[in-house]
């Protein structure tokens, strides 16, 4: 530190050295701008910085512009003129985008070797196929698939996209060391600009450690994904700190800082969900161990942090939530202990559109244990999956009734009274189904359809149900299925074996959303199928009901051109098999003259001619089979007079 | 078309072949007793019984006199179809995988096993019009230096013989030489079977590869590959028309893990000519270790894993059928 000669007093300024460049710019972190006192404020610098700030040129240069690069056209395949959708295959090392030509041979669009060094996943709205390498992940996209962006991760495992496209979130379970000793796992990424975001800690809470036995050098860590759950219309991203320092942090995009600088505090913070459609979370807490507190649900909204509604709830061992698509009903399924080892389930369902956010409870029989709820995209209908006893499973549908009411009449009835009717709110029971081998449903994205599915340990059964009127559309099965997924239009299933997990007959199978077979390829080392998902029609309701007016006019077209792409491929194939009979008859004809031509050798070989029949004799015999003998005793003559 | 179940074998079928008439079908089981049967209704004859191992190949004479059967019993034994009666018996130091009369009965080859360090090797022998003058006297013996052999078959005119090997060649020997003529790698694994055509210009080689290919008899070349998704153990093809078949499954360890609903395993036709599967009969409990088209080509058999024999005579359907491309009348008549 220099002094001043004259005065005796520092010159206020000094050189500090550091072992390493991360603890110096952790000191110039720490200690810039700090205030001794109001008239006096230290400021650090790193040296390096003051350096540029003096050699700053005299002469404005502007800088330099790059010419513009065009950008692939993301959204270049839903232009087909076929309306077709695309999925990514994954066989052996080739991964390929097909086009889905439903009956037929799909058409390839890309293929690459070893493209991605484990599975494939697509951006929400299509726009990117993400691949994934010891360096980071990749993302593609465009007609041809270039790589539009990179984002280095040594070790990426999972990720997890904003909604909108515009971010992405990696988690590595190898930590990356920063400055101030934190271990940090995961990173959120802009995607167009590539830049980083900000990244996070794990908190150890957070990372489900395996047993003690199990843990050493290699042994798995278990995560709750996506860690970080986006607002539906991605401005928040939120997580969840568990347990008695239970909390929300949500934080705001693009700038990743804390909502209001502090989380919401959440004792004993058990699960949280956003609504799909609105920035509303929905949460639960436990009773604790000491107090007289019940269990609660409650839906608070975000940034005002109004608290929308909160349930109590009683002898609750866990809650799970279910969103409606349109954010109209949120379902938590709720296992309460009705002794120390008896349990049972129940609904209740929240009526979030409706004044005051009513709450509908479902009861169900005791001896059900609910393992999943399902609702129908946009619809009001849902599916649950119970287990009863040890075997059998049932499968309940359910369709929501209108919110309970209660009117006054105008009509005065009998005594004189305004007459008052009460609706019923709650869910009707359409149906429930007895099926031992279904683990799963699947709604189609449009509604109505549901596909009732067993996969994984179960063998494959397939069912197509109409939820409208409750029938059965179609029963199938896909032997060892391990994945069942519509595509983005509701109009194909897909069911696939992947060989990761079935090593017997991979493969897939394509079916119309009426539950006919399409097609059926086994294809060895079958990975992975994924279909490509669809952004949301930009189409007003207002236009979408001008094309269902329409309707028939628009199929006129489509059934001309279904003609003539069927006679197109008719003509291709005569002609091949005409090719292939023509060469067939000259073959036979060529080996038919030797034939005859070996005739004399055969005749000294054999010693005697095959050619020339042999007269046959047929002999007719006549066989009396004896079938039945009875034997009548007729009585004697004399008898008779 | 109700298929005729044959059932008279303990074990799994290893060969079934028609008699040139085709009213008998000869079927020879890892139980040691190979059968006889009508091929029209069934019923059986009888059996042979004197072998002491699994049989695993048999060839009966053009006049339907005389059979000749091959077991792990290492001897090959000679039949009088009539009675059952052994005639004679050739003894070997292994295993008798293959046995085949030559064209006119005058002499047939047999390959014994490449086990006990005793190379594959094929050993051609007279035939004696009456068996009582049958010796042991051997004509020509080849040994096999490299993958040992699963299958053989004499070629056109006895000029040539045709093995098929474990590694998936296929090679010509010439008979009165021993000399390798020529060998073509048509297959990736193992050769399970080696069909002819009714005039021997063409065979269907069928692989543990899962293909079954269409193979050109003088230059070795494949003009036709079938493709399934298991391990193909037979192919015939049809006397009177342009179809194949195949037959095939897992191997039996893997059997446990394949569907519940049972009798899946199934024998697939397919068109010679323009490759597309035209049909599958279903039926066996098990894989189908052999087939074999009746030389009318009206009927055809299949033998099973499970031990069982199906008969199936083909509906008129079946005859009936044609894509539009196919005339009929452009093949000559053999």
């Amino acid at each position: 530190m220099p002094i001043d000669e004259t005065t005796g007093k520092s010159k206020g300024y000094l050189f500090i050295e550091f072992e390493t460049p991360a603890q110096a710019k952790a000191a110039v972190a720490a200690v810039d701008n700090y205030k001794f006192d109001s008239k006096h404020t230290l400021s650090a610098n790193a040296f390096d910085d003051i350096e540029t700030f003096a050699t700053v040129p005299e002469e404005y240069i502007p800088p330099t512009i790059e010419p513009f690069q065009e950008k692939p056209h993301l959204r270049s395949w839903l232009k087909d003129e076929l309306a077709r959708d695309q999925w990514v295959v994954i066989k052996g090392d080739d991964t390929g985008i097909y086009w889905n030509n439903k009956s037929e041979q799909p058409d390839l669009v890309h293929t690459r070797k070893h493209w991605s060094d484990m599975y494939v996943q697509w951006s929400p709205k299509g726009s990117y196929l993400t691949t994934f390498h010891k360096q980071g992940v990749a993302l593609w996209g465009g007609p041809e698939f270039e790589k539009i962006m990179r984002f280095p991760h040594a070790n990426v495992k999972l990720i997890d996209y904003s909604p909108d496209e515009k971010y992405l979130v990696t988690w590595s379970h190898e930590p990356i060391l920063m400055p101030n000793g934190e271990h940090h796992h995961v990173i959120v990424w802009d995607i167009l600009s590539g830049r980083q975001l900000r990244s996070f800690p794990v908190s150890p809470a957070a990372m489900k450690t395996p047993d003690a036995k199990e843990k050493g050098p290699g042994s798995t860590v278990k995560i709750d994904w996506p860690m970080f759950k986006w607002s539906h219309d991605s401005k928040y991203i939120a997580r969840m700190t568990p347990g008695m320092e239970g909390a929300i942090s949500v934080y705001e995009t693009p700038g990743m800082g804390l909502l209001d600088k502090k989380s919401i505090k959440v004792e004993g913070l058990k699960a949280f969900e956003w609504s799909p459609a609105d920035n509303v979370l929905a949460y639960w807490t436990p009773e604790p161990e000491v107090g007289n507190i019940p269990a609660r649900v409650t839906l608070i909204k975000v940034p005002t942090r109004e608290i929308l509604r909160t349930k109590n709830l009683f002898s609750v061992i866990n809650v799970n939530f279910h969103w409606q698509s349109n954010g109209k009903y949120l379902l938590a399924r709720v296992e309460k202990a009705t002794t120390k080892i008896q349990r049972t389930h129940n609904l209740e369902i929240f009526r979030i559109k409706e004044k005051d956010v009513p709450v509908d409870i479902v009861e169900l029989k005791p001896t059900e244990n609910l393992t999943n709820a399902f609702w129908e995209p946009n619809g009001d209908r849902f599916a649950l999956i119970s287990l009863e006893g040890s075997a059998k499973i049932n499968i309940h549908f359910y369709e929501m009734n209108a919110a309970a009411t209660t009117t006054v009449g105008k009509k005065k009835d009998m005594t004189g009274q305004p007459s008052v009717s009460a609706l019923l709110g709650g869910a009707k029971l359409l149906k429930t189904l007895d099926r031992k081998g279904i683990n799963q449903v699947l709604w189609s994205p449009k509604g109505r359809i549901a596909v009732l599915a067993g996969v994984r340990a179960f063998q494959g059964d397939i069912e197509f149900w109409d939820t409208d009127d409750m029938t059965m559309l179609a029963a199938g099965e896909h032997y060892t299925c391990t994945d069942v997924e519509w595509d983005p239009t509701g109009r194909y299933l897909m069911s696939s074996v992947s060989w990761w997990r079935v090593q017997q007959d991979p493969g897939f199978q394509l079916w119309s959303c009426v539950g006919t077979q399409l097609a059926k390829q086994s294809v060895p080392q079958f990975k992975q199928i994924l279909w490509r998902p669809r952004p949301p029609t930009p189409l007003t309701a207002e236009e979408i009901k001008q094309v269902k007016k329409n309707f028939k006019e628009y199929s006129k077209e489509f059934e001309v051109v279904d003609a003539k792409e069927t006679n197109k491929l008719d003509k291709a194939v005569i002609e091949k098999r005409k090719a292939l009979w023509a060469e067939w008859v000259s073959y036979r004809r060529r080996c038919h003259e030797d034939w005859m031509r070996e005739a004399e050798l055969r005749y000294e070989i054999v010693g005697y001619d095959r050619d020339v029949e042999v007269a046959v004799k047929e002999i007719e015999e006549y066989v009396d089979e004896v079938i039945d003998e009875t034997e009548e005793i007729i009585g004697d003559a004399a008898d008779d007079d | 078309m109700r298929p005729i179940l044959l059932h008279g074998h303990l074990r799994s079928l290893t060969k079934i072949r028609y008699n040139s008439d085709g009213d008998l079908l000869f079927s020879a089981s890892k139980d040691n007793k190979p059968c006889v049967w009508y091929s029209a209704n069934g019923e059986r004859l009888g059996t042979f019984n004197g072998h002491n191992g699994t049989v695993w190949d048999l060839d009966v004479t053009h006049n339907s006199r005389y059979l000749l059967t091959g077991s792990a019993d290492n001897t090959c034994k000679m039949w009088e179809v009539e009675t059952g009666r052994c005639v004679y018996t050739w003894e070997t130091r292994t295993a008798v995988r293959v046995v085949a009369f030559a064209l006119g009965d005058e002499k047939a080859l047999f390959v014994t096993d490449q086990t006990m360090g005793q190379p594959s090797t094929i050993h051609i022998v007279p035939i004696e019009a009456d068996p009582e003058d049958q010796t042991s006297e051997v004509l020509r013996t080849i040994v096999i230096t490299g993958p040992k052999i699963t299958v053989a078959v004499w070629g056109n005119l006895n000029r040539s013989i045709i093995t098929g090997h474990e590694d998936g060649s296929i090679s010509e020997w010439n008979p009165d030489t021993g000399a390798l003529v020529k060998s073509a790698k048509n297959h990736e694994k193992s050769i399970t079977d080696i069909q002819f055509s009714s005039d021997k210009s063409h065979f269907m080689s069928s692989s543990k590869d899962h293909c079954a290919n269409l193979t050109d008899t003088k230059t070795l070349k494949v003009m036709k590959s079938f493709v399934t998704e298991r391990p193909v153990n037979s192919a015939c093809l049809s006397p009177i028309r342009p179809h194949v078949v195949l037959g095939g499954g897992q191997d039996a360890m893997d059997v446990t893990t394949t569907s519940l609903k049972g009798n899946k395993f199934e024998s697939r036709f397919y068109h010679a000519v323009f490759g597309d599967e035209i049909g599958r009969v279903k039926g066996h409990f098990g894989p189908i270790n052999t087939l074999a088209f009746h030389p009318t080509g009206r009927s055809f058999s299949s033998g099973g894993e499970d031990g069982f024999i199906r008969v199936h005579h083909l509906d008129e359907d079946y005859f009936e059928f044609k894509y539009e491309e196919e005339n009929f009348d452009d093949l000559p008549q053999m």
